[in-house]
């Protein structure tokens, strides 16, 4: 029997759903809080009922990525691993690994300065959309439309002057149909896509579900299907949200669009597609880690 | 139980666990599980949403 452990900080519907999935196909599961965690140099995964495999769910970013560090260093495998956790975790990471690996992404510039900044919208023009590296849910995702907003942003970055505020991605504007915003959320499991929804957007610039978008069911295409394996395979693998644009570089409403995607997930949020999915999203994902348990 | 916070009844369901976030539906305070024992559940300040939080 598989001993799986599921680690969180934060027990949400997902959770509860792949510790009932594992339940049923009979793991041994536990669940562990990362708020609890006291660790040392010595300690072992035993010491921590960590079981065969675990499978990373926290919802901080941070204290993810730092508890599968030091879970993989007691020799048990975490899912993802802490390679791709780190890769998805930055978006400039995200996005190199992404062009690295062949796959269709917005044109994207970084840059390390305000004035590098400034300079990069002189050569570029408006508009450009800014995004923080860390981060989620679309917060602090604003499309730059002219100077003003441009020298508002900067100035705010260098008021709050967080490490990462110094970090600029500034990423072209994909073009939606008719003025229509949605994107498409592709789950991967080991590079296979299981289940695909569009995100309408609730009004504004961002589709996020976590703003308000409008989830709907999505047939997996194969120029989707392809598309979100290549990227799996370009940041590593594992368990992975791809979200993915239409780019309509006519900005009309026949012509033919050509997939792009924008970002790749860590620690994927399912609960809204799993009502609606035909394959059970939360199975598919402890099948997978179950292949992965140290033997 | 009452709400920490304005003494609002809180609703936790029979079947939540640890880990669990409660909210009070008066004053929209979350409060997270820390223990439950039997009937007698332990409620703590539920963590604020982080700069990293999310996927």
């Amino acid at each position: 029997m598989t001993s799986l452990c599921i680690v969180f900080d934060r027990l949400r519907t997902e959770e509860k759903m792949l510790q009932r999935e594992a339940d049923i196909i009979g793991c041994q599961t536990t669940m562990l809080d990362a708020k609890t965690v006291k660790i040392n140099t010595e300690t072992s995964g035993d010491d921590l009922r960590l079981g065969d495999v675990v499978l990373e769910r926290c919802i901080s970013y941070f204290r993810g990525l730092h508890v599968t560090a030091a879970i993989e260093s007691m020799q048990v495998p975490v899912i993802n691993t802490f390679d791709v956790a780190s890769a998805c975790g930055d978006k400039m990471i995200m996005t190199l690994r992404l062009k690295r690996g062949g796959v269709s992404t917005p044109e994207t510039n970084f840059a390390f300065s305000t004035e590098a900044a400034t300079d990069t919208f002189d050569e570029c023009g408006y508009p450009l959309v800014i995004k923080p590296v860390i981060g989620s849910w679309g917060r602090g995702v604003i499309p730059i439309r002219n100077r003003d907003t441009l020298d508002a942003i900067l100035e705010v970055r260098t008021v709050t002057d967080g490490p990462f505020d110094r970090i600029y991605y500034l990423q072209e504007i994909i073009e939606n149909r008719g003025g229509d915003v949605r994107d498409i959320r592709v789950i991967t499991v080991g590079g296979e896509p299981i289940a695909a929804m569009y995100r309408r957007s609730a009004g504004g610039f961002r589709a996020n579900v976590a703003l308000g978008g409008d989830p709907e069911p999505c047939d997996i295409t194969p120029e989707m299907a392809e598309l979100a394996s290549a990227a799996s395979d370009a940041v590593g693998g594992g368990i992975l949200g791809v979200d993915m644009m239409e780019d309509y570089r006519d900005g009309g409403t026949t012509g033919d669009s050509q997939l792009v995607v924008h970002e790749v997930n860590n620690t994927v949020e399912f609960k809204g597609l799993a009502k609606v999915a035909a394959r059970n999203i939360p199975k598919a994902m402890v099948e997978f880690a179950k292949r992965y348990a140290r033997k | 139980m009452n709400c920490p916070e304005c003494d609002a009844i809180l609703s936790i369901p029979d079947d939540s666990t640890e880990g669990e976030i409660i909210s009070c539906y008066d004053c929209g305070a979350d409060y997270e599980i820390a223990g439950r024992d039997g009937s007698e559940v332990k409620l703590k300040q539920a963590e604020t949403i982080g700069e990293d939080w999310g996927e």
